[in-house]
């Protein structure tokens, strides 16, 4: 399986999340500079997190317009994976593949810590390899990671089983202790924590490597019964 | 600061406008000497800021001389960006530390913020890829307001630039005493890895080769900054101040990448940054440096206001650019590769042969001035010292004890006090684990970062503590280092080298140089001792308000090598049923003791003792029983002694702790800050191994399930027993209570 | 073609929890300004644009919409000038 981390100026989890797949998930992978305009030879997408574009104006608004993106959305419409962690989930919500916005942690202060996360929704192609309902423990580093929507939008992200995680307790504000929400279709995920830091024990957490699990579970299942 | 008018050559002299910019009779002499002529109002400028204390170390290259800098490891020992040493493995590690001091005690986020993104530079125009960032940060109480400002805005700026830039910040140590009131220390560190045959010079060779300005465009921010921080501050200060730079992590992020894939380019000469007296003092310590000349002209440098004057455009700091050396007809290569990452390159100069800064504007030569007098020979000072009268009574004071009659409640206050207690608020704030490579996170005796795809580690810790200094500058320099050292040990790491950065008050106060001169002997000895050559640092003086000095500061930055990923230990407990070890002997010394400062609000009597070879002798006991495999986990003993280290062991775990004191003298064993202690456990089974290694260590107790302290004496009677929970909640709690409380 | 100075003005939506305002306000009560309320923060963008007269109200709604503001938490006004050269 053929992953791509998509590499903004400003992007600085780029490297993790490389590391992650390559030498812990095992999995073919490649840096995509913004300015490239295909993603046709790649099976699954990331976003990584960072500060792209310095967040200057709103994290993720100037990086929704790299040439990238409109690949991206190809990508998504074309029901590949595309995962989008931190600022790359921030990323999502500006070019408006994921509904809501993000604003500034209530206590205005940047948090870095690992956290309790529960999964609500153990049957997205990002969570099918957790239980449901199980608590698992992975970093969060992020200044703006206050999820906020209308409630509207938040009863039918509810109705519609997209939100994936939820913070055990509260930490930045969000709605509901929203973590992670998937797109209608459920091939877009985007979420504040940081799996691909919670991938080597000796670091603490392999909670996050389930989640890259399930994302080549998936896909593998996918082109067993197609091929 | 903008000049319509600057005054004439004649007029310089004869109304002395050198004394406005700390330049003395003396030097002004000198420099007309020098030149064989007045020199102009820039030529001036460029004087003033290359011999200013925070370029040229004029007050403080005596005393730095004693440092044992070489070793069969170092490759890059003081005078480049940042040290280097060797780790094997064609690998080296590069680190430096430095203060940004003054401008953070005026506007604190971007002060500190600036202070980062400065140390970042300098690791990375060496050619190496920042890893990791550690800060050594000093206040006044934070009962203060204006502290509490100051506190909140050093850490906010630290985390804005490290957090947006990328690289984690591990470490560091935060201290609070009344002597920083008014004047914070900011101490940045920064360390890189590199590969041996990447290392680059900051030197301008090759005459007629193109000199590049890299980065941001220049405005008039932070004019004379070098000079500023090498005042002291006063009511004055902030209306004198230049204006205050403003840090671009996103800016900088984008020249980390682009400056280090041009350190991978065949054709590059040379690079240095732009930091303290910006354009200036990277022209000509380049050209210095190789033997050289450069010519620039000034008007191709990327300008972001408009009429700038020569003298503005050499002596601003603003920040995030860079200065290159390429090979001449390959510039445009250069420029290629830094536009590829939206950064500007342009050419403002060529390297001559005549050992000559020439500056050229609007087609006027502006500034004609030999390069190694601005560089290399600027007046050493040996400023007269004294001995404070405060000294020998401290030394008088040998029989102080406090009196202490509930330990419990004791133990509960010293984990409250700020410089005790947890530090999470602080670090929680900073992203520690970008670039998934921290193995011990903050909190820890030091950081740890792994070496990809290799078994190896760094660790790495910042120690300094002042109020030893202050009893005792000699002793309390050969304490510091010995502390880093330890705090190195603890993690399982070899000790490697060592950056300083020296905070001090007025030089030109023979108390103050005194301080200087006494704690720099203390602390050469102790590298030499426990081999640990100084590569680099920086010297920051005139640390003074109105109130007085600060304590004498020489922040140690360490970096130690973990040679296999089985070696790193933590100061955690790790498991149920482990024997707890006590090492060292606790002496009734509780001058400038945190136990004192709580008990009597203040300090005096003499610093601890400290028998170097013991420390070292000890530093190799518990290193070797570490790499042996039979330490569980490891703390040194520092603020507060024994039993805040006993109880840090259990912060954080599932664990509780069952011990008996190993001496006699009870308050010696609790709360003395004896050096060269540790407590470390064991394995059941590894017991008898490690006792055969290290025979001095005394079994005193065991870890157990419950979340309890239980201490008792020699006759079996009990002096603490305290909840876990309790003590671990006031821990933690204290800091960000302080902050919300209301002054 | 005509020079233009425009003031965009980008707020919070009302109803739109806003941290940085609340801070700020409780501070100002501390401060003993306590009869204030409603504190909301925002940003301010000066933009100078070239265009035409019929033009130029369209180019800075789309902008706004585009990039300057996030409409699912923002609110945006804008204020234009023309530039009178001298």
């Amino acid at each position: 399986m053929k992953f791509a981390v998509i590499v903004f100026p400003g992007s600085n989890c780029d490297l993790d999340m490389f590391h992650a797949i390559k030498d812990e998930l095992g999995e073919d992978v490649s840096y995509v500079w913004h300015d490239e305009t295909s993603l046709d030879r790649f099976d699954a997408i990331l976003l990584p997190g960072g500060f792209s574009y310095g967040d200057y104006l709103r994290s993720g608004a100037i990086a929704r317009f790299s040439p990238i993106m409109k690949a991206v959305e190809e990508a998504a419409t074309a029901g590949k994976p595309v995962l989008g962690v931190c600022n790359g989930f921030q990323v999502l919500l500006e070019a408006g593949l994921l509904p809501g916005a993000m604003r500034k942690n209530a206590k205005l202060k940047f948090i870095c810590k690992p956290v309790a996360l529960k999964v609500k929704n153990s049957e997205t192609m990002f969570s099918m390899a957790y239980e449901e309902g199980s608590v698992i423990t992975i970093p969060v580093a992020h200044g703006d990671g206050n999820y906020y929507c209308d409630q509207e939008t938040l009863a039918s992200l509810e109705k519609n089983n997209q939100i994936v995680f939820t913070y055990e307790s509260e930490l930045n504000g969000s709605i509901n202790d929203i973590a992670g929400i998937t797109n209608e279709k459920g091939n877009v995920l985007g979420m504040m924590p940081h799996p691909e830091r919670a991938v080597d024990s000796l670091l603490g957490s392999e909670d996050g490597l389930k989640l890259f699990k399930s994302i080549v579970k998936h896909w593998r299942e996918q082109h067993a019964t197609t091929s | 600061m903008q000049l319509l008018h600057e005054p004439s050559p004649a007029m310089i002299k004869e109304q002395k406008v050198y004394q406005e910019m700390g330049v003395s009779d003396k030097e002004f002499q000198m420099v007309e000497d020098i030149l064989g002529r007045l020199p102009n109002y820039t030529e001036l400028g460029l004087f003033s800021v290359m011999w200013s204390e925070h370029c040229s170390y004029k007050n403080s290259k005596v005393l730095l001389s004693k440092f044992p800098t070489t070793g069969e490891k170092v490759l890059q020992g003081p005078g480049e960006g940042a040290g280097i040493i060797d780790i094997g493995d064609e690998q080296a590690v590069v680190f430096k530390i430095e203060s940004h001091n003054h401008p953070s005690a005026i506007e604190p986020y971007e002060g500190a913020a600036t202070g980062v993104g400065g140390i970042i530079r300098d690791i990375f125009s060496m050619g190496a890829r920042p890893v990791a960032l550690l800060n050594s940060l000093r206040f006044g109480e934070l009962k203060n307001p204006r502290v509490k400002y100051i506190f909140e805005g050093v850490v906010s700026g630290i985390a804005g630039y490290g957090n947006c830039i990328g690289i984690p910040t591990v470490g560091g140590e935060i201290q609070f005493d009344p002597c920083y009131e008014g004047n914070p220390l900011v101490n940045a560190m920064c360390v890189g890895l590199i590969n041996h045959k990447d290392i680059q010079k900051g030197q301008a060779k090759g005459v007629g080769n193109p000199v590049l300005y890299v980065g941001a465009s220049t405005g008039r921010d932070g004019i004379h900054g070098a000079t500023f921080a090498s005042e002291e501050l006063s009511a004055e200060s902030e209306a004198k101040r230049p204006a205050v730079q403003v840090g671009d992590p996103f800016m900088e992020k984008l020249l980390v990448e682009a400056c280090l894939e041009a350190t991978k380019h065949p054709k590059l000469v040379g690079i240095q940054d732009m930091g303290a007296a910006g354009l200036a003092s990277s022209s000509a310590e380049m050209a210095s440096k190789a033997g050289s000349g450069i010519e620039m002209n000034l008007d191709n440098v990327p300008q972001r206001e408009k009429a700038m004057t020569a003298y503005e455009m050499m002596l601003s700091e603003s920040q995030e650019r860079m200065l290159l050396v390429v090979e001449d007809g390959s510039e445009q290569e250069f420029i290629t590769l830094f536009e590829k990452w939206g950064l500007m390159a342009n050419v403002v100069g060529r390297v001559t042969d005549d050992h000559r800064l020439r500056l050229l504007h609007n087609g006027n030569v502006v500034a004609d001035v030999p390069v190694d007098a601005l560089a290399e020979e600027a007046p050493v000072y040996h400023q007269p010292s004294k001995e404070p009268s405060y000294y020998q009574e401290f030394q008088k004071q040998k029989d102080y004890r406090p009196n202490v009659t509930d330990y419990s409640e004791t133990l509960m206050n010293l984990l409250q006090q700020p410089t005790i207690a947890s530090k999470e608020w602080v670090y929680n704030q900073y992203d520690y684990m970008v670039r998934t490579s921290t193995v011990v996170a903050p909190g820890s005796d030091a950081a740890v970062v792994r070496i990809r795809d290799t078994d190896k580690a760094l660790a790495m810790t910042t120690d300094c503590n002042s109020r030893y200094l202050y009893l005792d500058p000699y002793v309390g320099g050969k304490l510091a280092v010995a502390e880093a050292a330890r705090n190195l040990v603890c993690s399982g790491a070899e000790p490697l080298g060592v950056t300083d950065c020296l905070n001090y008050g007025s030089p030109e106060k023979p108390e103050i140089f005194w301080q200087l001169e006494r704690s720099t002997d203390g602390l050469s000895e102790a590298c030499k001792d426990l081999e640990t050559p100084v590569i680099g640092g920086n010297v920051s003086l005139y640390n003074e308000t109105a109130k007085g000095a600060i304590y004498p500061t020489p922040v140690i930055g360490m970096v130690g090598l973990i040679t296999s990923l089985d070696h790193i230990t933590r100061q955690a407990f790790q498991k149920a049923g482990d024997r707890v070890y006590a090492l060292g002997e606790a002496k009734p010394e509780f001058s400038g003791s945190e136990l004192q400062k709580f008990t009597e609000g203040k300090i005096f009597g003499p610093a601890p003792s400290i028998d170097l070879q013991l420390e070292k002798n000890r530093q190799d006991q518990v290193l070797g029983a570490i790499r042996a495999g039979t330490v569980q986990s490891a703390h040194d003993l520092s603020e507060g002694g024994f039993l805040p280290a006993l109880a840090e062991c259990v912060f954080g775990t599932d664990f509780g702790a069952e011990v008996t004191l190993a001496g006699k003298d009870v308050l010696a064993e609790l709360f003395s800050e004896s050096p060269s202690r540790y407590i470390l456990t064991v394995s059941e089974e590894n017991a008898e191994k490690f006792e055969k290694l290290i025979p001095e260590a005394k079994e005193i107790g065991v870890v157990t399930n419950e979340k309890q302290i239980l201490v008792k004496n020699q006759q079996g009677e009990t002096l603490v027993n305290e909840s876990v929970q309790k003590l671990e909640d006031a821990w933690r709690g204290a800091i960000s209570c302080l902050v919300k409380s209301k002054a | 073609m005509m020079i233009f100075e425009v003031k965009v003005t980008v707020t919070l939506k009302e109803g739109v929890l806003d941290p940085q305002g609340s801070a700020v306000q409780n501070s100002l009560h501390q401060l003993g300004f306590d009869t204030v309320e409603g504190v909301r923060i925002g940003k301010i963008m000066n933009l100078r644009i070239e265009a035409t007269k019929d033009s130029i109200d369209d180019q800075v709604k789309e902008m706004c919409n585009k990039l300057l503001a996030n409409p699912v938490i923002e609110d945006y006004r804008y204020e234009i000038e023309e530039v009178v050269s001298s």
